[in-house]
């Protein structure tokens, strides 16, 4: 037994952190610190010299553009990603569209989409939830009718991430009402710029636009963009559920907000000294520390199980709610240890050319939005209670 | 990167399942913790001819060159069984300082004994105002021609009754908190001005307060440099520490199990416990902390032989990581079996108990989150 990575995987973290030291732009550093989001062309920047690389789908074989990475050093990629401040890879093409196309594409459809995908030239969106089906997922009924060589798509689709900067959706329809809910589902492409498709932003209570609804109306989607079979949608969409996501824990990032809050704490003061001196703020980041070097552990051990050989299952659940829980609880932290700067609404500062000066210190700016905007880590993904339910039934055998 | 057993501690690990499977049924845990000696004599005998006694020392003394994943094996396996026994009090804490301290001589003389099961011995460092700090020592040792004179006060020295001597943290100059100045001597129970008051704990073991009034003790029962003995305590309360978790996590694996079996086949309102979903989720955060749990205890063993700060921050993370799911899981493991889980005639509350202890061995939540504090940068793997 042996917690370490091997030597290769450790000179290999060495290798991936001067490369991000070296070509990570400052500004952009700055803004992911800060919890700022960036927009495509802010991404794109960084994702250039990435994709230069090689870089940008770390999870893919070779054959298919991928780096032919072990499951350890994809780990240590994400690892040094966020440790090093720098922005995710986007959303759904590397980690969703790549394993499922491999998978389940056909060769026309591998070499139409995964090369803009590592290019960053396309990005994705996931069409699953709608305003009726939430956690009940399989209720869905946007519609998708077979017309000739298209499917008719009627309907809506809801809390879609990156919909406004996106270039395709994947999208669960229904293609059959007969049978089981789960039966009937079929998975498709939608291009983003279909006509009938019109979005609508949806604004979330810490005044950011991330998510969106759309709406389609007769919109027509091409037979060849259908993912595998009619009907076997459900399963497509289990098996992206069961594909190893390496970093579901995100406890990097977990670790780089941590070391935020740290670097907080010793600069605000109270009763004449240093905030960190206080013992409930000394006590409070402790047992989160520890809750975050458990659920590293554990996230290893798991790593490690899947190298040798066997399935990652539905216990990589308790990764995500652990994880979630964790980082939701440093954003508390970090708004209380602000105290009257958590405050002020400083987001109209951000606004380019809008020329408003900031007030308090510059760590403060974003505190209280990201505090907000993390309520969606319990929420997303599956909620952490549907999480439990997985767990409950697919471990425990409830 | 590994975290699997190799081949022997797999063997290894199915010996002593076997041994608690088949001789350490609740009932017969139960009439051992309430004979006097609160542990049985045959069974050390066994544990000897087993090897178990020699594992962790090295060869040349009668030992199996055993590492810390060994020692994690038997204990998960004792937490398991809730096993009685002077193990962690004689082999892992008192061989440990032994192995690590003793002279050459004085190992020669103690380390085959202890392995072949003729000679106990136990810690003892706590006092009644030391809470966990290994260096609050009152208990003084003063010179006394080539010997010492040893007075003071020992408080909850595990399986006391059942050794023939006991290793004692004296100060022998500096004041009542510096870590320097602590030294450890080796005293024989039955020495004059030893008074032992023997009591069972709250999990049916054993424990002693012991005074010592007056004992003479020889230059030779000196174990380790004279004043610099603090480093090599706190070493080895943290290999107590990796112990009694993995210990635990063996105790909590058992609660988590008694309690999936017990709501999948109780029925109440036409249905099983298990179908309701409160219920499913509670049982999914006990699942998830036993999970974290056992993480920690390989982390922990594992960072036993690297640099102190490691060692430290790391068996701390864990101490504290168990103590909060010890509670977690055997309040559950009570709660979901309802009015059956507070009969003393089930081991639920039983391992409770455990739990309970072990949570305030070497140190509890509190004491141990300020220690990490202390300890730990910003961590990395």
């Amino acid at each position: 037994m042996d917690i370490a990575f091997s030597k290769d995987v450790q000179a290999f973290r060495q290798e991936v952190r001067a490369f991000i030291r070296t070509h990570l732009p400052d500004d952009i550093k700055h803004r992911v610190e800060r919890g700022e989001e960036l927009d495509r062309e802010g991404h794109m920047g960084w994702h250039r010299k990435l994709c230069q690389k090689g870089w940008t789908v770390p999870n893919w074989p070779t054959e298919y553009g991928g780096p032919g990475w072990s499951l350890a050093q994809q780990y240590v990629f994400h690892d040094e990603l966020a440790f090093n401040c720098a922005p995710r890879l986007p959303w759904y093409g590397w980690d969703m569209i790549g394993p499922l196309l491999i998978e389940y594409g056909s060769d026309w459809q591998r070499q139409r989409f995964l090369p803009p995908i590592a290019s960053g030239e396309e990005w994705w969106c996931q069409g699953f939830s709608e305003p009726n089906s939430g956690s009940d997922l399989a209720s869905l009924q946007c519609k998708a009718v077979l017309d000739g060589e298209h499917y008719v798509v009627n309907g809506s689709k809801i809390w879609i991430t990156a919909a406004h900067v996106s270039d395709w959706m994947f999208a669960l329809v229904r293609t059959d009402s007969s049978g089981k809910k789960q039966q009937g589902i079929t998975l498709l492409f939608i291009d983003m710029r279909s006509p009938g498709l019109s979005r609508r932003p949806i604004i979330t209570f810490d005044g950011g636009h991330e998510i969106d609804q759309c709406y389609f109306q007769d919109v027509r989607v091409p037979i060849e963009n259908r993912v595998g079979e009619e009907g076997k949608g459900w399963s497509y969409a289990k098996y992206l559920l069961s594909v190893e996501r390496i970093g579901t824990a995100d406890v990097a990032r977990s670790g780089t907000m941590l070391r935020r809050l740290k670097t907080i704490v010793a600069s605000e003061r109270a009763q004449g000294k240093p905030l960190l001196e206080d013992p409930w703020f000394a006590d409070q980041i402790a047992l989160l520390e520890i809750e975050l070097k458990a659920l590293e552990v554990t996230e290893l051990r798991y790593l490690f199980e899947t190298e040798a050989g066997s399935d990652l299952g539905p216990e990589a659940s308790i990764l995500k709610i652990r994880g979630t829980e964790i980082q939701q609880r440093i954003t508390e932290l970090i708004v209380d240890a602000l105290g009257y700067y958590a405050c002020p609404d400083l987001r109209p500062a951000l606004w380019q050319d809008a020329n408003i000066p900031a007030v308090g210190p510059d760590y403060a700016m974003l505190a209280s939005a990201s505090y907000f905007n993390l309520r969606k880590l319990s929420i997303f993904s599956g909620s952490n209670e549907i999480q439990k339910n997985i767990v409950a039934k697919a471990v425990l055998g409830l | 990167m590994d975290f699997s057993f190799d081949e022997a501690q797999q063997l290894f690990r199915d010996s002593v399942d076997r041994f608690v499977a088949e001789h350490y049924d609740f009932e017969t845990r139960q009439r051992i913790v309430a004979t006097d000696d609160g542990y049985l004599p045959e069974h050390w005998q066994r544990f000897a001819e087993l090897g178990w006694l020699a594992l962790p020392f090295p060869e040349g003394y009668g030992g199996l060159d055993g590492t810390p994943v060994d020692t994690m094996i038997i204990m998960e396996s004792f937490g398991r069984g809730l096993v009685a026994s002077p193990y962690l009090s004689s082999v892992v804490v008192a061989g440990h300082i032994l192995n690590r301290a003793a002279t050459e001589q004085q190992k020669q003389a103690l380390l085959p004994a202890l392995s072949d099961g003729s000679l106990r011995l136990t810690f003892a460092f706590a006092e009644p105002t030391s809470r966990f700090d290994l260096a609050d020592v009152s208990t003084t040792a003063t010179e006394d021609g080539a010997g010492y004179r040893l007075n003071g006060y020992k408080c909850v020295v595990h399986y006391a009754n059942t050794a023939h001597k006991v290793l004692v943290s004296a100060r022998t100059t500096g004041n009542q908190r510096d870590p320097m100045g602590v030294s450890l001597f080796l005293v024989d129970m039955g020495a004059s001005g030893v008074s032992a008051r023997h009591y069972p704990t709250i999990d049916g073991q054993r424990a002693a307060d012991i005074k010592l009034d007056n004992v003479r003790v020889d230059a030779d029962d000196l174990i380790g440099d004279k004043d610099h003995a603090s480093a090599f305590i706190e070493e080895t309360c943290d290999h107590g520490i990796a112990a009694t978790c993995a210990e635990a996590v063996g105790a909590m694996s058992v609660l988590y199990e008694m309690t999936l079996e017990y709501i999948k086949t109780r029925e109440q309102f036409g249905k099983t416990l298990g179908s309701f979903q409160a219920l499913q989720h509670r049982m999914v955060d006990v699942f998830m902390a036993c999970e974290l749990c056992r993480s920690m205890v390989y982390a922990a063993t594992c960072r036993l032989t690297e640099s102190t700060a490691e060692r430290q921050c790391t068996a701390s993370a864990a101490k504290v990581q168990v103590g909060k799911a010890g509670r977690l899981v055997g309040h559950e493991a009570i709660q979901l079996h309802g009015g059956m889980g507070m009969t003393d005639e089930l081991p639920i509350g039983h391992y409770l108990k455990r739990l309970t202890m072990i949570n305030t061995m070497f140190g509890d939540i509190a004491y141990h989150t300020a220690r990490f504090r202390r300890t730990a940068n910003y961590f990395s793997l």
